[in-house]
């Protein structure tokens, strides 16, 4: 008898210890999920692709980075199936099989977030929203009311640095991450 | 009492100063001792967790390792998002194989990972008693006494359960006892752990300003004078957002920071506390609240003045029964 084969259900289980096929399909998750009505494919049918080991589908599926990780669905489970994580697993192998297919708004802020820890250890808000504009191409888009911020003193200019950067961009390099 | 290390994130930095500001204010009347940690660094918020897992326990932890390093045991994060972020790699580094293991080399730094974290709703409900007293021990009538708020949780501060666990995940109750401990009322109400929308508040407004809508909606349904928060994240897409999402004809709603409430249960003055950085204008409610609660005193002073005035006049008739002897009383007594 042959070993039996990785599946992307067994990639999962080996990376988060929660094994996919135990989900039923009851669909719990789904009908708590904020973010169901705007998603093609809700955490139940995630849960499926991987169960079904439809690998590609699932890396490559947009609907994963519409996730909010706002842990609803996990929190309801009936037979803890932890579907955020396995859903934040699928995207992270996403990103490694490089076939993320992330709106380039939502893969903008991630990496403009990012950035600005990793070279002033802290986030600047004004510094991440230049950032963000750059990345997503948004150019004009008022993404925060700006003007509103400053007259509320809730934004400035200049960074916070903290003094132990080269500490974070060793994390960033030890976590093996480049924004 | 020793003082707590107070990790205050990002944004109490910058578009949250007003829960920073207020924190303290409301701490210093409770006298609860912060220490800011020094040279603490960004958790990572989603983004870090959404990008690698490592990096998202990583981040965090470099926090953890400094509190301890700086000889605490408790930190503080008021930001949900970072309590989150704060507890979840507590909790990965104690359960994950390796982890523990694997921290000192991506931190360059040693860690025992033995350093507790507390959000603001739990540090304030385990303080309810002293805001009781304190409130009831102020001389300025109390703004909050009897009115409508509702309590919204949103998602980090109670979910994952296993990595929260301070209050229960669907049916929390640990603001709604802040609120209750400030003498107003408690709203029942069914968004209080729904999700505003998060970090999509830049990248998909859209998304957000139909979230935030349900939920002020549902509060204002539920009469509700203003929602009550700890997330710097619900605050923005709340109060930032609301303009956009507000309907024909509709009051706009005040979101307040939980430590914004307590203060002005407190008595506090609105600018010490922030009040004045929102952008749904808070002023209104609480000119007619200081002016409701004044109305009030006044009313119950008066109705106090009224029955002594009555209870006088009757002692004053029982005395002349008495002298006439015809009191019913005199009368029991005689049997």
């Amino acid at each position: 008898m042959s070993a039996p084969s990785r599946t992307l259900a067994t990639d999962i289980l080996e990376a988060t210890g929660i094994n996919p096929a135990t989900c039923y399909q009851c669909g719990k998750c789904s009908a708590g999920c904020p973010m169901a009505s705007e998603s093609d494919l809700r955490p139940h049918n995630v849960m499926r692709l991987v169960v079904q080991d439809r690998r590609e589908a699932a890396l490559s599926e947009q609907s994963i980075w519409l996730c909010l990780t706002c842990e609803t669905c996990s929190a309801r489970c009936p037979n803890a199936c932890d579907p955020a994580r396995v859903i934040d697993a699928v995207r992270e192998m996403s990103i490694e099989a490089e076939v993320a297919d992330m709106p380039r708004n939502v893969a903008a802020f991630h990496r403009a977030f990012l950035e600005q820890i990793r070279t002033n250890g802290r986030l600047h808000e004004m510094g991440m929203v230049m950032e963000y504009k750059l990345r997503s191409g948004d150019l004009m888009k008022d993404v925060i009311n700006a003007p509103g911020m400053l007259s509320r003193g809730k934004l400035s200019f200049r960074a916070e640095r903290i003094e132990g950067v080269a500490e974070i961009k060793r994390i960033f390099e030890k976590c093996g991450v480049t924004p | 009492m020793t003082d707590v290390a107070y990790y205050p994130g990002c944004s109490l930095h910058g578009t949250s100063r007003e829960f920073d500001e207020s924190l303290r204010a409301v701490a210093a009347e409770l006298g609860i001792g912060l220490t800011e940690i020094a040279d603490w660094s960004c958790c990572g918020a989603s983004s870090g967790h959404t990008t690698d897992h490592l990096l998202g326990v990583a981040l965090p932890a470099r926090n953890l390792a400094l509190a301890e390093a700086q000889g605490f045991d408790t930190v503080l994060a008021p930001c949900a998002a970072c309590y989150n972020r704060l507890s979840a790699a507590r909790l990965a580094i104690a359960t994950e194989d390796g982890l523990a293991e694997q921290m000192p080399d991506i931190l360059g730094h040693p860690f025992a990972n033995s350093v507790d974290v507390h959000n603001a709703v739990e540090l304030l409900r385990d303080a309810s008693v002293t805001i009781e007293e304190k409130v009831a021990a102020t001389l300025a009538p109390n703004p909050l006494e009897g009115v409508k708020l509702a309590a919204y949780y949103g998602c980090l501060l109670v979910r994952p359960f296993e990595v929260c666990g301070y209050d229960d995940p669907e049916q929390p109750t640990s603001m709604d006892e802040v609120i209750d401990a400030c003498g107003a009322d408690d709203v029942d109400w069914d968004m209080k752990v729904e999700c505003c929308g998060g970090a999509f508040s830049v990248s998909r407004t859209a998304s957000v300003l139909r979230l935030g809508r349900a939920i002020i909606d549902n509060a204002r349904s539920h009469g509700a004078e203003a929602i009550i928060v700890a997330c710097p994240l619900c605050h923005s897409n709340l109060d930032l957002r609301q303009k956009a999402m507000a309907q024909r004809g509709e009051e706009p709603m005040p979101i307040l920071f939980v430590t914004q409430m307590v203060g002005l249960a407190l008595g506090l003055a609105p600018v010490d506390l922030g009040l004045g950085r929102h952008f749904v204008d808070t002023e209104p409610l609480i000119a007619r609240l200081v002016q409701q609660a004044a109305k009030r005193v006044a009313a119950e002073k008066l109705a106090k003045e009224e029955a002594a005035a009555k209870a006088a006049a009757r002692a004053e008739k029982q005395k002349v029964g008495v002298a006439a002897g015809t009191s019913g009383a005199e009368g029991g007594e005689a049997q």
